[in-house]
């Protein structure tokens, strides 16, 4: 069974073009990895898909590294 | 072949006039067409009849485009319909004329609501379908009066206005991911809408126009099929005036 946080480097990298090993839980998806506000908006559909949750607007404003990412999604798994 | 076969398109207030034209139109060219009414049930079935009778497939769905849940359902009924979205034609519109001095808050608040905060949730709801697809069409219904002004229908002009800022940020917003985003500004179309005005109204208004006729639905409806087609690849962002010269 893959992890969360496998998972979300695997839509990460799909999405984004990056190198795996450019996807670390500090890493900033607008800062680090190339992201401009439209992609991020579009791996947080990205994740509602691949975990099959609803993500709200005002959660998705937070989600601003890939660590934010995993925790958010592991808190909503519980 | 049609020019949009293949394609799902919504085209919201189409159960008459403009609207139903411009559903039938996107079936002739192969379209998958939802009817999208508020009230008139049985003259979106018409359309539906009338585009089946001619071998196209249309699904007239209820919803009042003003109400954020009742568009999520309508985008909701066409995925599991049909399965994508690939056409919006925000068409819907209503009219409250009046002086502005005369002009009630309701008259105004009951037209912002349904022809540009209506443009803006349809909008928002296709989006997220169309940024996955990586390509998409919208059309918005604008007017020459947002252009123009027109006195006694601030509130509609402020709408129709408000439209075509809105198709210019939206086309600005979603271009990198293959969506175009225009509008059309209709000129002094013949509908039911323009039908109740007095003859010296429509003398007058016809001394304005350059090619010296009323426009019918099926113009505008030719103007939409080219936005929402390849034939326009190349253009978004855009206000296509379709009305005889009025505007230029």
């Amino acid at each position: 069974m893959t992890t969360v946080v496998e998972r979300v480097t695997k839509v990460v990298v799909d999405r984004l073009g990056v190198d795996e090993s450019e996807v670390k839980l500090e890493a900033s998806f607008r800062d680090d990895l190339g992201a401009d506000s439209l992609d991020v908006v579009e791996l947080v559909m990205e994740f509602e898909d691949e975990f099959d949750m609803e993500i709200s607007d005002e959660d998705a404003e937070k989600i601003g590294t890939v660590g934010d990412a995993v925790t958010y999604i592991e808190s909503k798994q519980g | 072949m049609g020019k949009l076969n293949g394609k799902t398109a919504i085209v919201t207030g189409a159960s008459r006039g403009i609207g139903a034209e411009i559903a039938k139109y996107l079936a002739k060219e192969g379209a998958r067409v939802i009817v999208n009414y508020s009230g008139s049930q049985s003259k979106a079935e018409e359309v539906v009849k009338e585009i089946e009778a001619f071998g196209g497939e249309a699904l007239a769905v209820q919803a009042s485009v003003s109400d954020a849940d009742s568009v999520t359902a309508l985008i909701s009924a066409t995925m599991e319909h049909f399965g994508s979205i690939d056409i919006l034609v925000n068409n819907a519109g209503i009219t409250r004329d009046n002086l502005i001095m005369r002009m009630k808050e309701n008259e105004w608040d009951d037209v912002i609501n349904t022809n540009l905060k209506g443009v803006f949730l349809c909008t928002k709801a296709v989006t997220r379908q169309m940024m996955k697809q990586r390509a998409g069409r919208i059309v918005n219904i604008a007017s020459i009066v947002g252009v123009s002004g027109n006195a006694g229908q601030a509130n509609y002009v402020a709408a129709k206005a408000g439209v075509i800022g809105l198709t210019k940020t939206t086309a600005k917003e979603l271009a990198s991911r293959n969506i175009n985003v225009n509008a059309i500004a209709p000129g002094f179309i013949s509908t039911e809408m323009t039908a109740d005005l007095p003859e010296e109204v429509k003398a007058q208004m016809l001394t304005q126009i350059p090619l010296a006729k009323l426009g019918n639905p099926e113009d505008v409806a030719k103007a939409v099929i080219f936005l929402a087609s390849d034939d326009s690849n190349y253009i978004t962002g855009q206000t296509l005036h379709v009305d005889g010269g009025m505007v230029m």
